[in-house]
């Protein structure tokens, strides 16, 4: 178990590192450099700069190194003292400004990851159960629909129902009168209140996919003569059913949960820009949109560790739950 | 192509010589059987006439405004007047200029004493066919006033024909992206699966950390990294190719595990041992015989690219005004204050939902019809 953990590590440690590449690249990918974007700043302003003070800055900033060297800083900063850049933007370090909004999109994902399973696999179970039944039909009625919305659409849908009928604003975590006070029971209270449309709306098209799976594996072990064997021997079905066939369908379905994670994180962002809520996903689209980098390429570089991280706890999980996979 | 697998088929009942059907049929006997896959494909078929002739049936052009009619509601069809008479040629009913007494505001009111009768192939706003053929042909319009079936935008622009343009680039965008994946899919996976080795580890491991990362949170990063001063046409190309990075790496898998699979199959021996090249073997007896898996793995990668880069634009991170695409439109609906002013500017979403929803069904029907010889 130490030895598959250690080399997971090492892995998950290599990973990283790619993706923190990537995210580099990001930074670096928008034409022109920070003293240039300062330039045309303040040339609109009406003020002038040397060609002196801007190779000036380039060197106090040291974007006139060659990117290996920048790449270098840049991430020894990050492992060393979590020191993620300074962002244009926000005038402020990089990794402040995530922070304060980064715990409300770990809630947000795995609030999700946790609706997800705990609707998708009864549904998944039941309807393998009673194959072709009428709650069957709408249960992947209602999953191809869901597979099928962009998540944004169903956030301004359900936010434009809400406003019909409840005439309030569905958007945001926060009821306006618990907006800037510090947190209590009723602020918790609130925060859970407006917690599930944004869940609904992430959760969607991931428990389409879940039933779908749970669904097709359940039906597949439910042939088998073990099942038709436990049946002979007398078992209850509900005993049955939990004890065999749902058993050995959950492996897969945990195997694929650093995935599910994945595809939560991927999709995070929008649903936090048209919800306006509190979560890093205005700050990241706010950030592109301002082609500012070091923030952006921060958020990029935080969503990917956020899987990685997932991955190796899910692989870790498996394995826990299923000593027959090798630990190779 | 078709005697790939000669074997006969195991379907009980109606015994059919070896010769008699190829593999194709006997895939679209079974596709046929599957409901939903054909709702699906009539779907489909229906937006890529849109998306072929949108020029025709989109009554005006998509820039247009209708300076009288800013920020209306759908027009409707009618038959029946407001008297209960039946026309045989649909109407819609007239709209007139009324001030708001109080805002004075410029407020359009339906006329129900006048009707203006929808006729069809019109002539209209010229324009070029596909950008070639001058015309002035619209499958429908009305010769008197105006007709906007999906309302207008806050500029008076028609939402239908807007989104009659939009199909058209969101669909190439994903027939394109598509098409792209498949060869980046086939070409690498098939560098991997044949070769093996080192490049097949290597290319696994790529394909494995690119599975690993949030893609959308990436796109949006790399989209919002393109120059600003390109033209709409530099950006499409740039967003098609972007998009088309998506759907490859599930399709090399595919390519892969299938040539490892079929690498030692008596029919790709036999085909060795009489001397065929390694480009024939590939591309004569390989590819063929895990083509319909192939197909599959295509259309489960089409809503992807569409879904993408409809919440790309949607953003403001993808196309953008004056390209048309469905993600472009819905940008106008961004809050709900928009949305609950003017609740049509919906409609290219139920365009989005009908497109994946289509994708899915076929995939489905295609999955069940890959391998007509399962029972």
């Amino acid at each position: 178990m130490l030895r598959f953990a250690s080399q997971r590590l090492l892995g998950m440690a290599l990973t990283l590192w790619l993706v923190s590449i990537v995210a580099f690249a990001v930074i670096q990918a928008p034409p022109g450099d920070y003293a240039e974007a300062y330039l045309t700043e303040k040339q609109q302003s009406g003020a002038v700069l040397t060609q002196e003070e801007l190779t000036q800055m380039r060197q106090f900033l040291g974007i006139d190194r060659p990117w290996y060297v920048q790449y270098a800083t840049w991430f020894s900063r990050i492992v060393l003292n979590g020191d993620f850049g300074h962002s244009f933007e926000w005038k402020r370090p990089v990794a402040d400004v995530i922070g304060e909004r980064l715990p409300f999109t770990l809630a947000l994902a795995f609030t999700t990851l946790l609706f997800m399973y705990a609707v998708a696999l009864p549904i998944g179970i039941y309807s393998a159960v009673r194959q072709y039944s009428v709650a069957d039909h709408t249960f992947s009625l209602i999953g191809y629909i869901g597979l099928a919305t962009p998540n944004f659409l169903l956030a301004l849908v359900l936010m434009f129902l809400g406003q019909q009928w409840f005439g309030q604003s569905m958007g945001g975590l926060f009821s306006p009168e618990y907006q800037e006070v510090p947190w209590s029971w009723n602020k918790l209270l609130d925060f859970l209140q407006h917690l599930w449309i944004p869940v609904i709306v992430l959760g969607t098209a991931g428990t389409a996919f879940l039933v779908r799976s749970m669904r097709a594996l359940v039906l597949d072990e439910l042939g088998k003569m073990y099942v038709v064997a436990a049946r002979a021997s007398g078992l209850s079905p509900l005993r049955l059913l939990l004890k065999y066939p749902v058993r050995m369908a959950l492996n897969p379905i945990v195997a694929t949960l650093g995935w599910r994670l994945t595809f939560v994180i991927s999709g995070a962002p929008i649903v936090g820009v048209v919800m306006s809520l509190p979560d890093t996903g205005p700050l990241f689209l706010h950030s592109l949109l301002n082609q500012d980098m070091p923030l952006a390429g921060a958020m990029v570089f935080i969503y990917c560790a956020l899987t990685i991280i997932g991955t190796f706890v899910s692989d870790l999980l498996l394995v826990m739950l299923d000593p027959r996979i090798k630990m190779s | 192509m078709s005697s790939v697998t000669p074997a006969l088929p195991r379907t009980s009942g109606t015994f059919l010589r070896p010769d008699s059907a190829t593999q194709w049929q006997l895939m679209w006997r079974r596709f046929r059987r599957h409901h939903m896959a054909m709702l699906g494909l009539s779907i489909l078929g229906l937006l890529m006439v849109i998306a072929i002739f949108a020029e025709i049936i989109a009554p005006y052009q998509p820039s247009q405004r209708s300076i009288r009619y800013l920020a209306g509601e759908p027009t409707g069809v009618h038959f029946f007047d407001s008297d209960g008479t039946f026309h045989a040629r649909p109407f819609v009913y007239a709209r007139i200029i009324k001030r708001d007494p109080v805002t004075l505001r410029a407020v359009p009111t339906v006329d129900q004493q006048t009707r203006w009768p929808i006729r069809f192939f019109v002539h209209g706003e010229p324009y070029r066919l596909w950008g070639l053929i001058p015309t002035d042909l619209h499958l429908f319009g009305v010769e008197s006033g105006f007709i906007h079936l999906f309302g207008t935008d806050s500029l008076g622009r028609d939402q239908f024909s807007r989104t009659m343009y939009a199909t058209r680039v969101s669909m190439s965008i994903g027939v394109i992206g598509v098409a792209v994946s498949f060869v980046l899919g086939t070409i690498i996976g098939g560098i991997a699966g044949y070769l093996g080795g080192m490049a097949d580890l290597l290319i696994m491991r790529v394909i494995e950390f690119i599975r690993s990362i949030p893609t959308l949170p990436l796109w949006l990063a790399l989209s919002a990294a393109l120059p600003r001063d390109w033209s709409s046409l530099q950006v499409y190309v740039a967003i098609t190719i972007l998009l088309a990075l998506i759907g490859w790496t599930h399709l090399a898998r595919t390519v892969r595990s299938k040539l490892l699979a079929l690498r030692e199959e008596e029919f790709v021996v036999a085909a060795r041992l009489a001397g065929c090249s390694d480009a024939r073997l590939i591309w004569r007896h390989l590819l063929p015989s895990f083509m319909s898996f192939l197909i599959v793995d295509l259309t489960i990668a089409f809503p992807e690219v569409l879904l993408a880069e409809t919440s790309l634009s949607f953003l403001g991170l993808g196309l953008r005004e004056p390209a048309e695409s469905w993600g472009v439109l819905l940008y106008a609906a961004q809050n709900v204050r928009s949305i609950a002013h003017l609740p049509w500017l919906l409609i290219p979403g139920l365009f989005v939902i009908a497109a994946a929803l289509a994708f899915n069904f076929i995939g489905d029907g295609m999955r069940d019809a890959a391998d007509p010889y399962a029972k």
